[in-house]
């Protein structure tokens, strides 16, 4: 977000006024809304950049509703003075809203904050706070998905208990497993084959 | 220990915060549907562009402009525009600019045609209000600028069709002065604005459309006045008529001067009809006028000599004038006939000779022609040949071109009142078992594509052929009842009267159904729809039944007009019967009682709050006998700021005995303080959620009980000063009061003040807990707030021999005057967004966790888990909070992109959520419905009780598989070891016994 990142709009008229009073206690806010192009990384095409024309502008939750021009700007006419709120919406993007004082006594003074982190504005340029990836990422095929499948679960433990634990018999002493052959012959335990169907050949 | 670790380690690993709804992009349409609407068309304007694609740009009474392919019906670009940006005119300027006017002629927008992006925008102010209107001259220029001509809140504006700049404009200023038309002959620089002042007199300018100067004003004036609007019939005759609606005035200001002329509509035919009305239109030389029952065309002929053309009855709509040529003129003209319509172009200066007749077939549920709009095309022959766009009763759309229906839009849909659900019917037919083959060895093939597809092997063809099995699966959009309860039907009540019935699998129509009983009648002069009711839903005795719903209705705008009830049942979607109340009504209460045919007992509450009992059968009079004393409801008066308890006291004691009919009574009442208190938003829980426990385990092994009762009712009350919209109010003058009240017994359990807050209050109710969303003045950022509710009574039933032997068993006498004993725990957090719905998931038994689905001004809708929103989040839960699942108290609540239920769109002019429980308990059905429609299913803790859509059954059949194998290859591989194992001991044993007998031998 903090990096320069090419804007779409080039075009920065110098410091236009953002309020003009109308007539009668009733004013114009001015702003414009620029959508920084490749914000973010993973950008897919449903935020279409450049395609302006589905961005909304809400005045105090939707009491007025206006739309982009194709450089970016926008306009509310007759609003009283008063606080006011600005919301963007726009697929694809995380606008703050913004808190906009229109005061009888300094018309044409910008007094804008973004009320999620409270930063000052000193012109009505609103942009994404950040990009909104709608969809989970398909991570792509690796073998360790696949093992942590329950499936890779069950055939992984399955091949531990074939191949490693001979390995921990293997490692014992020889003694020692002589005397544990010995108890379990006089123990009869029966060995896997004959825990099989086929095992009672033998 | 190490078990109970494993144990929290499988709870942290299903209870992670990762977002619960989620979706891969390729699972987009799987199990949600989307639909594009854009309501009833207002004003159509066809693009005239000769390449490219043909397109018709139309304005809507939902706020809509859209530009419409031709060809086939479908959206190229649309916008919704703001509820008060009411739509006056549109038209289409230098073949690339879609013009409109809107707010009352207030605000002159530019659209590019082929994209819709807005190309500019111009406020227009004037002096007062009036009628706007919008001409887009083609032949005016002004410096090379092509210039339209607004006249709007009693202003003429010239505006640059480039820019929007304001090139003149004119006041008329004139106070009594009501403008009717403003006309622009074709070929001059003139523009004429006629009108009325002061009832009685018609006044004329002339103005100069280079520059705005006035150049004559004209005027005369009729002792008998006027009333409704003129008629053009040449760019310098008007027709109108006098204030008794009985002589047409026919009223030319050629060069200036005016001249009259009064015809009385007895001299035109014979019969008298009463008081008649203009029907405006733009045909040269014709106009039309409509009494009760007859629509008369008229001809002007010269200067005021009228001619009677064609007299009917038929329901008739007539279209604005085409001009085909230099000085030809044609018109559509659509008659209806029984189940026809019968379409006739005409030219404006021959009646008789008809250009075009064509007679189309007409669904019945379309009701009447509504608007008519012509154009035309060229045929190969050079001939000219016409299509017609013509709007129905229902607000769909149709294209008719040579006699057939070319493509018709369901824009009903975009208006939805009201909705409820409905069973499909149950399978009766066995699956046979050669389709189970079939389907055994294509639905093996389908999961070996889609293990190709998870391996990564797939083809990008086999990748298309995955993707479109799994969006064209037919089994979720069969008509019958499915075992997970995923297939249902939607039943929708639309604002024109109209009934849908759409399958839950892919959005399609099952049948609509054109109420009759909301037909203009005599009884009935504006019927209007106003609820949906389940109204037999049949399951246990009645199994043969067809369900069926209620359909409440009112002849008019106000409480107090007489209701209408009409029954339809939701299999067929045919009117079972209909009901022509001689009471109004005001409150329909759903009792929870049915009777032996499993129709639910309703209750509805009349304007002099006499209650019926519907359906009047003897049966539910027993059963409703029966619970006669514990019937309780509350009434919320909004204007006077009282919230009313009623209960039954008798049968009414009115002239005409009525064994249905009840007296009420009050039992209490809540008075809001007028002057601090202005109630804003009441809400309750639904009748039919389901509780799982009441019972709350909570870390310390402690138990809290909830307090549930059907019964909780809560409102938000503002400061009246609050009232209003943002920014008109300073924080210290505004605040926003919650209560939480008891409707049987009128008490107040909870009241909570919000300073420096105010509405709009969005809230919902579940359980024991209420979520309301509100506006925070001081730190001027919306806010979510919860309050829970909970049983103190309870607190110390812990064991057994408590609850058993407590003061809380069945048999202690509860009172209305004991003070129920609860807590309520309430907490606060930011929300970034203004919302315009809100609701709740809901699941067949209530064991999943809740998720609120909250509908964001941006039209979209947000999942967010009811873990957020729990009043026991501290910045710091312990290590044992921490395992129950609590999360660290954080000052706003999180925005999950990936939790949003509408993905990447956007359900237009969103206005309700509403869910209903699958009957897999794991999942709820979400349907949101604005100018858009959007389904999908949700899971809020998963689908933990049955497999995901994208479970690879191949994948389980191959480890099955090879654990088999191994099974098989270890088992010989141990046989093997062990036979070696038997032979090295022999092979000891012989080569020691050999080695002994050698001994032997030796000896």
């Amino acid at each position: 977000m903090a990096a320069v990142t090419p804007l779409l709009l080039l075009l920065l008229l110098s410091s236009a006024p953002s309020f003009s009073s109308g007539s009668r206690n009733a004013y114009n806010i001015n702003g414009r809304v620029k959508i920084p192009q490749g914000l973010g990384l993973g950008t897919k095409g449903y935020a279409l950049p450049g395609r302006m024309s589905n961005v909304k502008v809400l005045l105090n939750g939707g009491q007025n509703i206006t739309f982009l021009r194709p450089d970016g700007y926008f306009s509310f006419h007759n609003i009283p003075a008063g606080t006011h709120l600005i919301e963007v919406s726009a697929i694809g993007y995380f606008f703050s809203p913004v808190r906009v004082d229109v005061s009888a006594r300094t018309p044409g003074k910008v007094q804008a904050a973004l009320t999620e982190n409270r930063k000052g504005l000193s012109e009505l340029v609103l942009e994404p706070l950040r990009e909104e990836q709608y969809y989970e990422i398909r991570e792509p095929f690796s073998i360790m998905s696949l093992l942590k499948s329950p499936m890779g679960l069950m055939v992984g433990f399955m091949l531990a208990v074939a191949f490693l634990m001979p390995k921990l018999v293997e490692n014992m002493d020889l003694e020692e497993m002589r005397r544990a052959q010995e108890e379990m012959r006089s123990q009869g335990v029966p060995s896997l084959s004959s825990l099989l169907p086929g095992g009672a050949m033998n | 220990m190490a078990i109970r670790s494993f144990f929290l380690f499988i709870l942290f690993f299903s209870s992670s915060l990762s977002p619960v709804f989620s979706l891969y992009e390729d699972q987009v349409g799987l199990m949600d549907w989307h639909q594009q609407y854009i309501g009833k068309v207002k004003q159509a304007v066809f693009s005239s562009q000769r390449a490219g694609r043909k397109r018709v740009v139309v304005s809507t009474e939902e706020n809509v402009i859209a530009s419409l392919d031709l060809r086939h019906g479908e959206i190229f670009w649309r916008h919704l525009l703001g509820a008060d940006d009411v739509i006056d005119g549109i038209d289409i300027g230098l073949g690339k600019y879609v013009i409109t006017l809107s707010s009352g002629g207030s605000i002159l927008r530019s659209w590019n045609l082929p994209d819709g992006q807005m190309v500019w925008e111009s406020s227009l102010q004037g002096p007062k209000h009036s009628k706007s209107f919008l001409l887009v001259p083609t032949n005016l220029k002004f410096d090379k600028d092509n210039v339209l001509v607004v006249f709007s809140n009693g202003r003429l504006h010239a505006i640059s069709c480039i820019d929007g700049e304001v090139l003149w404009k004119k006041d008329f200023e004139a106070e009594s002065f009501e403008v009717q038309q403003v006309i622009l002959p074709p070929g001059s620089d003139l523009i004429h604005v006629v009108g009325f002042a002061a009832l009685s007199q018609f006044e004329m300018y002339q103005i100069n459309a280079k520059n705005g100067e006035l150049l004559k004003h004209e005027s005369a004036s009729f002792s008998s006045g006027f009333s409704g609007q003129v008629s053009l019939v040449s760019t310098e005759t008007v027709v109108a008529l006098d204030s008794t609606g009985s002589i047409l005035l026919t009223i030319s200001f050629q060069d200036g001067k005016i001249s009259s002329q009064q015809t009385p509509i007895s001299n035109l035919v014979e019969d008298s009809l009463g008081p008649a009305v203009i029907i405006p239109s733009s045909v040269s030389g014709i106009f039309a006028i409509k009494t009760d029952a007859v629509t008369i065309f008229i001809r002007v002929i010269g200067k005021g000599n009228l001619e009677v053309v064609e007299k009917t009855t038929h329901e008739i709509a007539v279209s604005d004038a085409l001009s085909i040529s230099e000085d030809q003129q044609a018109f559509a003209l659509i008659q209806h006939a029984s189940s026809e319509i019968h379409l006739t172009v005409k030219l404006a200066h021959d009646w008789d000779g008809n250009l075009l007749k064509e007679s189309v077939k007409m669904d019945r549920q379309r009701g009447l022609v509504h608007k008519v709009f012509i154009n035309n095309y060229i045929r190969t022959d050079r001939s000219y040949g016409f299509r017609v766009l013509i709007v129905m009763e229902d607000h769909s759309l149709l294209l008719l071109q040579q006699g057939e229906i070319v493509w018709s839009r369901e824009d009903g849909l975009a208006s939805i009142i009201d909705v409820t659900t409905s069973e499909l019917p149950v399978e009766r037919d066995g699956v046979s078992v050669a389709k189970v083959e079939h389907n055994l060895f294509e639905w093996l093939k389908g999961h070996m594509l889609k293990l190709k597809g998870t391996l990564m092997l797939a083809s990008p063809e086999d990748m298309a052929a995955i993707q479109s099995m799994r969006l064209k699966s037919s089994e979720k959009s069969k008509m019958t009842r499915d075992h997970n309860g995923f297939r249902k039907l939607l039943i929708v009540l639309t604002r024109a009267g109209k009934l849908f019935a759409l399958h839950t699998g892919d959005g399609r129509i099952v049948w609509s159904y054109l109420l009759r009983s909301l037909h203009k009648s005599e009884a009935c002069q504006s019927p209007i729809g106003l609820n949906l009711y389940q109204w037999q839903v049949p399951h246990h005795h009645a199994m043969d039944e067809n369900p069926s719903v209620l359909v409440v209705s009112r002849c008019g705008p106000s409480s107090d007009t007489s209701g209408v009830l009409s029954f339809v049942d939701t299999y067929t979607g045919k009117e079972l019967s209909s009901l022509s109340l001689d009471h109004a009504v005001v409150q329909v209460i759903p009792l929870p009682y049915t009777d032996s045919t499993e129709q639910r007992l309703h209750l509805l509450i009349d304007a002099d709050k006499h209650a019926h009992l519907y359906p009047k059968t003897s049966g539910a009079l027993s059963i409703f006998k029966r619970e006669f004393s514990n019937i309780y409801w509350y009434s919320v008066e909004d204007q006077n700021g009282i919230i009313k308890g009623h209960a039954l006291k008798c049968k009414c004691t009115g002239e005409v005995a009525d064994e249905f009919c009840f007296d009420t009574r009050d039992l209490w009442s809540v008075v809001f303080p007028s002057e601090s208190e202005k109630t804003i938003a009441t809400v309750t829980r639904k009748l039919n959620e389901v509780v799982h426990t009441q019972a709350k385990v909570v870390a310390d092994q402690d138990v809290m009980y909830k307090y549930i009762s059907r019964n909780l009712l809560f409102v938000a009350t503002v400061a009246p000063k609050g009232s209003g919209e943002i920014g008109s109010v300073t924080p210290e003058e505004s605040w926003l009061v919650a209560y939480l009240i008891d409707t049987v017994t009128g008490r107040i359990l909870h009241r909570v003040t919000h300073h420096g807050s105010q509405g709009p209050v969005h809230a919902v109710f579940s359980e024991n807990w209420v979520v309301y969303h509100y506006f925070n003045l001081r730190a001027h950022r919306y806010e979510m707030s919860v309050i829970e509710i909970y049983d103190q009574s309870r607190a110390d039933n812990k064991d057994v021999w408590k609850l058993v032997l407590g003061k809380h068993n069945l048999t202690s006498p509860i009172s209305l005057f004991s003070r129920p004993e609860v807590i309520t725990k309430s907490q606060s957090y930011f929300f970034t967004h203004s919302l315009k719905a809100i609701a709740v998931t809901s699941t067949a038994k209530g064991i999943t966790s809740k998720q609120l689905l909250l509908g964001t001004i941006g039209d979209q809708v947000l999942a967010l888990d009811k873990r957020f929103l729990d009043p026991r989040r501290t910045v710091n839960p312990t290590q044992l909070e921490k395992e129950e699942g609590i999360i660290p108290l954080t000052e706003s609540l999180p925005i999950i992109p990936q939790s949003y239920v509408t993905h990447a769109l956007r359900v237009e002019g969103l206005r309700g959520i509403i869910t209903v429980p699958a009957k897999l308990e794991s999942t709820t059905l979400v349907f949101a419905h604005g100018v858009d429609l959007f389904f999908t299913q949700l899971a809020p803790s998963r689908t933990y009780d049955s497999l995901t859509e994208d479970f690879s059954y191949a994948l389980l059949l191959i480890t099955i598989v090879a654990l088999v194998a191994a099974i098989f290859v270890t088992w010989r591989l141990s046989e093997r070891k062990e036979l070696q194992e038997k032979w090295s001991f022999y092979s000891a044993f012989a080569s020691q016994s050999t080695f002994s007998s050698l001994h032997f031998s030796d000896n």
